[in-house]
């Protein structure tokens, strides 16, 4: 188990090295030059020059990449070129929100999915399996902003229940913060468990026609007993995998619900640093979704061995 | 036989008496806050500000945050474009234009304690021109040759050529004072001498000033305590911001089409005021075949304005002829000179020696305004034969790549910001590539007088060769679109230059 651990930790680095090179050679091919964007329109060719040597942006492409990874390695992940301030602050500012936000959603998600696509599929033709069905297909079908933009109307403009958008801070207290998130993360949550439902549904399905399940029903166990006690549990394997994926891909993709309930996320800074080519914050945070989505893969195949002594043995 | 029991209704009224009491008190208690004056404002804008300073960097954002409320300049911009003393109580321009002496205000200080006299504003003005300078409008500063401080209250300009424009431009965001001591940290912690202290910054959600208790303009001082400018890029977000009560206001809405959703709210009203944003779609004149006049006028006479701004912004805007607008000095309508005529497009696009038309590429920013014209356009070219793709072009990234700094694009669309700037037609190099002696020689004729009746005739000549000449067609210019509290007094209607001034704004009683 150890070797495997270190074989998969040491991948883990050599994939976030490429991976920063990657995006410093994309960064590099990206038309537009931050400090062009800073100055705008009336900017004289000296004035760009003297602003882009202050940002060091003069200095060879190899050279501003080592300095890079060097803050980096070192901690020190460098100042934004359009908001002067460290970036590993704002990154954390912004973790704050989109943090808490992706977990309220993916618990939301795997509340609303686990049960309607187990029992969709212990169920497999009936009512409650056509509405399950009926419930993923829209829920995958529906834009989340959509969804976001639904909610707004009638839980904030017609019913004035909560607020529209904007993030009050933590240190407003419990309430008022997750009040403003809630309503993001349904959204957010809405096509994820339309996902999710079908996979259980599908991984439950697999499942049942095993012959252990065939063993469970001859022994005389009871459904039910059968169902949550033999074929959930390794049905697990895709429904986790399918969990993990989700929980990257909600830290990142939650730009467009960040847009619409202007949630100060993760996903809006790294969409507003990509509008003024600010270069350093677009590293760092590339960088760090790139490190997530390994560190997810990661842990779920932790999750693997302990849920599958089978592959704790081939390990 | 009706067994009437008192005893536990009467408990049951005493309870509800009492209840009601508690509530109603509670209701109070809660109100109290809010019906005693407010003094506070949530104010909505579209895009966050990079960095605080002005004097840095160009995005208009930061001096509608700033500009006025933080930092102050010599000189100001009132509501209705005109040039006001500020930090300068006077000033006297020698009669060779070559020498401004200022007098300034005594008893200034910034926000930090420092004290702002001859020697500081000698110091912004020598950052924004000095070799190392980063200012945006750097161009402003060029005839300053040197800068005089005979005393704490008197600052000497010395120019190497007459700059009549020198004093508007003083009142420019680019050009407000800076301390010598906080200067290089105001593009995260501005400190400068306005009616309102920088109080925090949280960055992607809201910038919070407070009142300046020592303001040292007693007549201009802030009404409001604290003001908060949220940033909302969605425009679905900003109006259920706005009709939630989430904010109080949003001077610069960015969705004409939802305006008319705030009809009817009893808490709102809404606002159609006068801007710069002049909307223009501008050619490379330098190559073919637009470097051809009678295209260029061709195209234009295509153009039915009326029909672009109903269908780019929603009916609500101004037409324009040249690159003015109506609340500029010296404004003249020009938008009958190439008036709408399909049949005369034609006749000069055949005169020009395209009797089947031609293709070419539109580089059409992601702003919605540009699209949403582009495509109008496209249809109206067609009439004449002429056929217009349409690429979308990331602004501001992609746009100042192709268009500013390659010049790379047959045509273009996009709104100019900055108040009187029809001299970026002498500018060389400058996107359009055009190139006009008599123009420039109007340009540099207007320098020359710092008389607004010279400046403005002068001026009304350069709108005629820009509109008969058109470089770039000109289009429509954008109102500004308010939504703001009934209650709420003395924001600016109209935008002379790109502002939210809050030292006059109050709640009303």
């Amino acid at each position: 188990m150890i070797p495997l651990l270190a074989r998969r930790f040491a991948g883990l680095i050599v994939t976030l090295v490429v991976v920063s090179l990657l995006i410093f050679a994309v960064m590099d091919l990206l038309p537009g030059d931050p400090a062009s964007i800073m100055l705008g329109t009336s900017a004289t060719p000296e004035t760009l020059a003297a602003l882009r040597h202050s940002l060091g942006l003069d200095q060879p492409l190899l050279m501003r990449y080592g300095q890079w990874l060097a803050g980096v390695l070192s901690g020190d992940l460098g100042n934004s070129l359009t908001y002067g301030v460290p970036v590993a602050g704002l990154i954390v500012e912004r973790l704050v929100v989109t943090l808490p936000l992706a977990l309220m959603a993916i618990v939301l998600s795997v509340a609303i999915a686990l049960p309607l696509g187990v029992l969709a599929a212990s169920r497999r033709g009936g009512v409650f399996d056509v509405i399950a069905t009926l419930f993923s297909q829209i829920s995958i079908a529906v834009p989340a902003f959509w969804v976001a933009l639904l909610l707004i109307i009638l839980f904030s403009t017609m019913l004035g229940l909560m607020p529209a958008g904007g993030f009050p801070g933590w240190s407003a207290g419990l309430k008022p913060a997750l009040q403003a998130l809630i309503m993001p993360a349904v959204a957010l949550a809405m096509p994820q468990a339309g996902v999710l439902t079908r996979v259980a549904r599908s991984a439950v399905l697999d499942t049942m026609h095993e012959d252990f399940a065939r063993t469970a029903v001859a022994k005389g166990l009871s459904r039910s007993a059968v169902l949550w006690r033999h074929i959930v549990p390794n049905a697990l394997i895709p429904i986790l995998t399918m969990i993990g994926l989700q929980f990257t891909f909600l830290v990142a993709g939650a730009v467009l619900v960040e847009n619409v309930f202007n949630l100060p996320g993760l996903g809006r800074l790294a969409l507003q640093a990509l509008s003024q080519r600010d270069i350093i914050v677009m590293q760092d945070v590339v960088l760090f979704f790139a490190g997530l989505v390994i560190v997810m893969n990661f842990i779920v195949d932790l999750s693997y061995l302990a849920i599958d002594p089978r592959m704790r043995k081939a390990a | 036989m009706i067994k009437l029991s008192f005893a536990p209704s009467a408990r049951f009224a005493r309870r509800l008496s009492l209840s009601a009491a508690l509530s109603a008190s509670l209701v109070m208690m809660a109100m109290t806050p809010a019906e005693a004056a407010k003094t506070t404002l949530n104010l909505g804008m579209s895009v966050e500000p990079t960095g605080l300073d002005p004097t840095i960097a160009a995005p208009v954002a930061i001096g509608q945050v700033t500009w006025q409320n933080v930092f102050e300049g010599l000189v100001t911009i009132d509501q209705a474009g005109k040039i006001q003393p500020q930090l300068a109580k006077s000033w006297e321009i020698s009669p060779d234009g070559l020498t401004y002496t200022f007098k300034l205000q005594t008893g200034v200080k910034f926000h930090d304690g420092e004290v702002f006299d001859a020697a500081s504003a000698k110091f912004s003005l020598d950052r924004a021109r000095g070799a190392d300078s980063v200012n945006p409008q750097k161009r402003f500063f060029a005839s300053i040759a040197s800068i005089d401080t005979p005393d704490a209250e008197t600052l000497v300009l010395h120019l190497s050529a007459p700059t009549g424009s020198l004093i508007y431009w003083l009142g420019w965001p680019a050009s407000v004072m800076v301390a010598p001591k906080t200067a290089a940290d105001d593009k995260t912690t501005p400190i400068g001498t306005g009616p309102f202290k920088f109080a925090s910054w949280a960055k992607g959600d809201k910038v919070e000033l407070a009142r300046n208790a020592d303001y040292w303009n007693k007549g201009a001082a802030a009404k409001l305590d604290k003001v908060t400018f949220r940033f909302i890029a969605d425009p679905q977000a900003q109006a259920a911001a706005l009709k939630s009560g989430d904010l109080d206001a949003f001077p610069e809405f960015a969705a004409p089409e939802l305006m008319s959703s705030f009809d009817g709210d009893a808490r709102l009203v809404t606002r159609i005021g006068n801007t710069e944003l002049k909307v223009v779609a501008g050619m490379n004149t330098a190559k073919k075949p637009f470097d051809d006049k009678r295209v260029r006028q061709a195209l234009m006479m295509a153009i039915d304005r009326k029909t672009v701004i109903d269908g780019a912004w929603s009916g609500l805007g101004t037409p324009i002829g040249s690159h003015y607008t109506p609340n500029d000095p010296g404004y003249q309508d020009m938008t009958n000179v190439l008036p709408y005529d399909v049949e005369k497009a034609k006749a000069l696009l055949a005169e020009a020696g395209y009797p089947n038309g031609f293709i070419f590429t539109i580089k059409s920013p992601q702003m919605a305004y540009a699209p949403r014209s582009a495509q109008v356009m496209q249809a109206m070219f067609a009439e004449i034969g002429v056929t217009m793709n349409i690429e979308p072009t990331e602004f501001p990234a992609k746009w100042v790549q192709d268009v500013m700094k390659d010049r790379n694009f047959d045509m273009t669309i996009v709104a100019h910001a900055e108040p009187l700037d029809i001299d970026i037609y002498a500018r060389d190099p400058y996107y359009f590539n055009y190139k006009n002696p008599a123009f420039n020689a109007l340009m540099k004729k207007a320098q020359e007088t710092a008389d607004p009746a010279a400046q403005n005739a002068i001026y009304g000549e350069a709108q005629k060769i820009l509109a008969e000449d058109v470089p770039a067609l000109y289009l429509f210019v954008m109102p500004k679109l308010g939504v703001w509290d009934k209650k709420l007094k003395g924001l600016w209607e109209n935008e002379p230059i790109p502002s939210n001034v809050l030292s006059g704004v109050s709640w009303d009683e």
